[in-house]
């Protein structure tokens, strides 16, 4: 998802627990949210680090592929719309910055990480948005795909990152619809726009399956995860999840899912379908993707020439504090 | 919450059309002879803000700072519902049967008729903040002028832009000020920006016969009309952004409103028009 | 890098409605009236008629958690302040 690949800290049994964290454990099972300043497992709060820095991340890196288009949008409407959704985006960071700062992490001190490349965000953005359908393709299928892992969130025990992800859920309403929005227009327009709709569905549909990670009902991090309530469902679920709500909606675009082993399977009363490329998925995470260059440049650039006017206006705040001290005094 | 309000009273297109509805009768969009000049003041209008909202919008996702990142796409998101109803009202005076998005996405250079000074390119967030301030202090003018207008229409557009570019030159003008009273850094880039930018201000205050046809017909102010409020503005922030005015003309590069660009809008276009272009007829 | 992080600002905002003021998230800025401003940009949109507070996140004082016990417990035994200890027959519908 867009926290792909988070490793969580240990596991332990209730027996294996010290009575502090045999606590902490039975306040999660009884539904109660952790708040910042509460006792926590060291390996809950450094998971929890992770996963939302992960997600703040994939949300930054997130407005490149669809920013790419703001300036070249067919319509006045469409420009708006995609430039308030990209705008969301950053909003959407922001908050999950801030959910993570009450771990005791600065804000800047994560955007380092990211700019190092030592703290990944989701594989789906560095994939490429070639033509207009891909705005359609990013909103449906992988704003789609983040709000099957998102809702269940909402639930999550760490009470800032739950009260986050209910703003973000709130927003992203619009999202997947917009994206859906475009891809009917496409796909009943032009023979040129049509086959812009299908190229972009080809192109994104099995990225969009590795968005919610490789397979994880045997992993131990996972298990822990899941325990603490900070990850509310495994990989699996999710896809299967995503790819039977999705083929219907294909449908009806009357747009052909590049899967030829797709099928409908009355006994499990899901969709068989194929698995995406995991080699590709691990090259792709190891930085080989096919923008993964391109995106961290231009996170590192925004930084680097942004340096001056955070320190600017840092300057200023400073003079301007001491010139209302120094006239208080006066005044005294 | 960035910006959901925007989505769910979003279609400024139908709010205008309603509104237009509900209009009581505006002599000016059935005087013919007043035409002309009525459809290219309201383009200058619609292409002023339709090509600085473009420019800002090149910044969201390399915003120096997510707080920045958010404010500058709230801004061009207000300027592009501004071009809509401005290039909605124009589409309507001029009666040919386009739309304002046939106005944005299928005129040339030689027919956009925006200031010279929005087309330039956003160089540094300097540049683009102090460019913001210099059209910002006068659309604060001509907008708050424009409410008395004698056309209705223009009347009620200029009434809720108005709102919007009110925050616009708040931000805009403490933000020169910070900045100009910041680092030596700070300074020194707002310094260039101010006087790289200046020699480009004064077309906002430059009347030709379009304008003189406007005002006669008590639509909208002589250009000129706006500077001493605009000069009060500008001056006093530059001060308290310590910050020195330029010496030289401020109304070297002009004829922007007229058609003749620099060479930086035709880029623009090439970019902004690019799918209307080359899929003509094609709905989106 | 840059070399001072933006402090973090804690925002309260008190809608149209006269409500009280409620915590809606939080932001870096330089001083408090841009934190101010980000305020308007970020949480409100900029709609009319909301009053904002911004507090430095560090001049906050919290409750710690060990002070729970004594601070929260008694206000469990006053259950009437909760709205499901009412019964409301169905008739009379949502409330």
């Amino acid at each position: 998802m867009y926290a792909q690949m988070v490793k969580s800290e240990g596991m332990k049994t209730l027996d294996e627990m010290s009575p502090e964290e045999r606590a902490f454990q039975e306040r999660i099972d009884r539904g109660e949210k952790i708040e910042p300043k509460e006792w926590m497992p060291d390996g809950y709060r450094k998971t929890l680090v992770r996963q939302i820095g992960q997600h703040a991340h994939s949300e930054i890196v997130g407005q490149l592929p669809e920013g790419n288009w703001i300036t070249r949008a067919p319509t006045l409407e469409r420009k708006a719309i995609l430039l308030a959704k990209v705008q969301d985006e950053a909003g959407h960071g922001l908050y999950l910055y801030s959910a993570a700062e009450t771990l005791g992490v600065s804000r800047d001190e994560l955007t380092g990480k990211l700019l190092s490349g030592k703290m990944k965000y989701s594989s789906i953005f560095n994939y490429p948005t070639l033509t207009w359908a891909d705005m359609g393709a990013v909103g449906w299928l992988v704003d789609g795909a983040a709000i099957m892992n998102q809702v269940p969130l909402q639930r999550t025990s760490y009470g800032p990152y739950s009260r986050a992800m209910i703003r973000i859920c709130k927003e992203e309403s619009f999202h997947q619809r917009q994206g859906y929005a475009i891809m009917m227009k496409m796909a009943r327009g032009t023979p040129e726009q049509k086959e812009m709709a299908q190229d972009a569905l080809n192109r994104f549909w099995y990225p969009a399956l590795m968005m919610f990670g490789p397979s994880d009902k045997d992993s131990v991090h996972s298990a822990q995860s899941m325990a603490w309530k900070i990850k509310m469902n495994t990989n699996d679920e999710l896809r299967q999840k995503f790819v039977d709500e999705t083929v219907p909606q294909a449908e009806y675009l009357g747009l052909t899912v590049p899967d030829e082993t797709l099928r409908w399977n009355d006994a499990r009363g899901h969709y068989d379908f194929a698995q995406p490329d995991w080699d590709e998925f691990f090259e792709v995470l190891k930085g080989n993707g096919p923008c993964n260059r391109e995106r961290l440049e231009a996170r590192r650039e925004a930084w680097e020439r942004g340096a001056w006017f955070r320190d600017g206006l840092n300057a200023y705040a400073d003079k301007a504090a001491a010139r209302r001290a120094s006239a208080s005094i006066a005044a005294e | 919450m960035p910006s959901l309000p925007d989505m769910t009273t979003p279609d400024v297109m139908a709010l205008a059309r309603d509104a237009a509805a509900s209009q009581p009768h505006d002599p000016h969009l059935q005087d013919v002879d007043l035409k002309p000049a009525f459809f290219d003041w309201l383009c200058r209008m619609g292409d002023n803000t339709a090509i600085l909202g473009h420019r800002i919008s090149e910044w969201c996702g390399h915003g120096p700072v997510l707080e920045e990142d958010i404010a500058l796409a709230n801004t061009a998101l207000d300027l592009i519902g501004h071009t809509q109803m401005w290039l909605g009202l124009a589409a309507e005076v001029e009666d040919a049967g386009r739309t304002a998005d046939d106005l944005a996405f299928l005129r040339d250079a030689m027919k956009y008729r925006n200031v010279q000074l929005v087309e330039l390119p956003n160089r540094d967030m300097a540049h683009t903040l102090m460019r913001e301030f210099l059209f910002d202090a006068w659309h604060v003018e001509m907008l708050t002028a424009l409410l008395q207008s004698g056309s209705p229409r223009v009347a009620e557009i200029a009434a809720k832009a108005l709102k919007e570019v009110g925050y616009h030159v708040e931000r805009s003008s403490d933000l020169v000020v910070r900045l100009g009273d910041g680092t030596d850094e700070s300074h020194a880039r707002m310094q260039d920006a101010l006087d790289r930018l200046w020699p480009y201000a004064g077309e906002l205050f430059l009347g030709d016969g379009v304008d003189a046809a406007v005002a006669k017909a008590g639509i909208a102010p002589a250009p000129g009309d706006l500077r001493a409020a605009w000069e009060r503005t500008v001056d006093a922030v530059l001060d308290e952004a310590t910050l020195r005015k330029p010496e030289g003309r401020f109304d070297v590069h002009r004829g922007g409103k007229q058609g003749r660009h620099t060479e930086h809008l035709g880029f623009i276009l090439a970019e902004m028009q690019f799918l209307q272009r080359a899929y003509p007829g094609a709905s989106w | 890098m840059s070399s001072k992080e933006w402090p973090l600002w804690e925002i309260f905002i008190r809608g149209q409605h006269g409500l009280n003021h409620r915590h809606v998230g939080s932001l870096h800025a330089p001083d408090a009236e841009m934190a101010i401003r980000h305020a308007r940009d970020v949480y409100t949109r900029r709609k009319e008629g909301v009053s904002i507070w911004a507090v430095r996140s560090a001049d906050i004082v919290a409750s710690s958690p060990s002070d729970k016990g004594p601070l929260f417990d008694p206000a469990e035994s006053k259950v009437y302040r909760h709205p499901t200890f009412f019964d409301i027959p169905d008739e009379v519908g949502h409330m």
